[in-house]
């Protein structure tokens, strides 16, 4: 057990963490993107996503379970690198320059990690935690339709497109995985889930925001 | 030909001791050659210094052709300065304009402690090295050169690895003072051949942890190593890092 111990927190053991748990998170984003882009096809659509959905009865609560306890391991793995990283440079450069390594989405990882944990429990708040006696296209129309979410969950969105830019790309690399030969195909995928995730949301957003009074049934 | 001279100013690291403040000062330079080395141009300055009865700007060196690692600090924010794959001994000031200031730093990293001026205690690496141990190589007479074949691209690769020079710029570049791109080189060259396939899950689990006392930061992926490195490591060889320790960690007998 303690070579265990000693994987998990090692410098490499956290990398291995923060990439497993984020290609995790990734893959549950795709899903959870690929279910409400039944909204496109209308209310009746979405609302019998969210029953066949809820009709899976017990297996919804063990697959929460899983994922608030992959998600509070990204979370505190991340701080706690955070939290290392800040104090590895006692002085600091009078010059900070980038030799062309970084990205936007790089740099910015801890911070755009924060907005989104601040967006989800905003999301969280609006959407689970909350009454659930109407259908849930009742309970997303009158929110979303408000200009002022559409401004919060527009910044979420942002913090999730730079954190994904990099994520996505790095948890490979975190994991070994970078070869020549696929390393198109790894940056390809990688541009590639990013897109598809803040795109089904941002046409979601935008949708409920001109459209969502209106909704066809 | 030698081209014109030029006229710079330097804006560079003081600091007498490990526990004492540093703070920058600035000196101009007058009829620098554009020729001259990055190095040379510091010898100017401690010439300078030194018939001013001041003491001189101490920086390490020793080669002065690229091959030692000894050299190194941070130009205008960058490890060895703008040129790329080039250490400092090998940069050049025809690469600097005329009028220009040029704020020279030590490199800064936790697991670099600073012992004066531009000078660094990397003995880090030392004992990262010794942590790995051996490599198991039969000793004797010489042995015919082909005994053990190793394939040329492998060959090739694990020399790509092998020209890293230690000289602790992946370091001083990466946001998370992270020692990486070292380390891995390091691991990579060994693992690669045959000869030092014995031993490597022992060895990936001893460097790393030895990394990681030495106070050395987590690699975030941010690529600045790379970008900086005198001899063009690649983060590729930190992708063979990963996977030789994640593979040592999971299916290592000790
Ligand atoms: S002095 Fe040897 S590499 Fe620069």
């Amino acid at each position: 057990m303690s070579w265990f111990i000693e994987t998990c927190t090692s410098s490499l053991g956290k990398k291995y963490i923060m990439a497993v748990t984020g290609l995790l998170l990734g893959g549950f984003l795709l899903v959870h993107a690929a279910g409400n882009s039944s909204i496109f096809w209308g209310r009746n659509a979405f609302i019998s996503y969210a029953v066949h959905l809820h009709s899976l009865g017990v297996l919804v609560n063990i697959f929460e379970v899983m994922l608030l306890a992959v998600f509070l391991v990204h979370v505190s793995t991340g701080l706690v690198l955070f939290l290392e990283n800040r104090n590895t440079r006692p002085s600091r450069y009078q010059v900070e320059r980038s030799a062309g390594g970084r990205t936007w989405g790089s740099r910015t990882m801890p911070y755009t990690g924060l907005v989104i944990l601040a967006f989800l429990l905003l999301h969280l708040a609006n959407f689970h935690f909350t009454d659930h006696d109407l259908p849930i296209a009742d309970i997303v129309t009158p929110i979303l339709s408000n200009p002022f979410y559409t401004l919060l969950y527009g910044i979420g969105m942002a913090a999730l497109a730079l954190h994904t830019s990099h994520g996505f790309w790095s948890l490979f690399q975190s994991l070994g995985i970078n070869h020549p030969r696929y390393d198109r195909a790894i940056r390809f995928l990688a541009w590639l889930g990013c897109a598809l995730i803040i795109g089904v949301f941002t046409c979601i957003l935008l949708l409920m925001l001109l459209a969502g009074g209106s909704l066809q049934p | 030909m030698a081209g014109k001279k030029i006229t710079i100013t330097v804006k560079i690291w003081r600091q007498v001791g490990p526990e004492t403040e540093g703070r920058f000062e600035e000196h101009r330079l007058e009829e620098i050659d554009p020729d001259m080395s990055f190095l040379e141009m510091l010898d100017v300055l401690n010439e300078k210094l030194t018939l001013a009865g001041r003491q001189p700007v101490a920086f390490d060196h020793d080669c002065r052709e690229g091959i030692c690692g000894m050299c190194g600090a941070v130009v205008d924010g960058i490890a060895h300065g703008p040129e790329e794959e080039t250490t400092l001994c090998q940069l050049h000031m025809r690469h600097f304009r005329d009028g220009e200031t040029i704020c020279i730093e030590p490199f800064r990293a936790r697991g670099f402690p600073l012992v004066r001026d531009l000078v660094v205690d990397r003995s880090a690496f030392d004992r990262i090295i010794q942590a790995g141990g051996y490599v198991s190589v039969n000793t004797g007479s010489a042995r015919d050169g082909n005994t053990i074949p190793v394939a040329q691209n492998v060959a090739e690769q694990a020399m790509d690895a092998a020209a890293c020079i230690g000289c602790g710029a992946c370091v001083a570049a990466c946001p998370n003072g992270a020692a990486m791109l070292f380390v891995s080189g390091k691991i990579s060259q060994f693992a690669l051949l045959p000869q030092g396939r014995p031993e490597r899950g022992r060895r990936a689990l001893a460097m790393v942890r030895a990394m990681d006392a030495e106070g050395f930061g987590n690699c975030g992926n941010e690529r600045e190593c790379e970008k900086v490195c005198p001899k063009g490591l690649s983060i590729r060889n930190i992708a063979r890092l990963n996977r030789e320790y994640l593979r040592a960690a999971l299916m290592g007998d000790e």
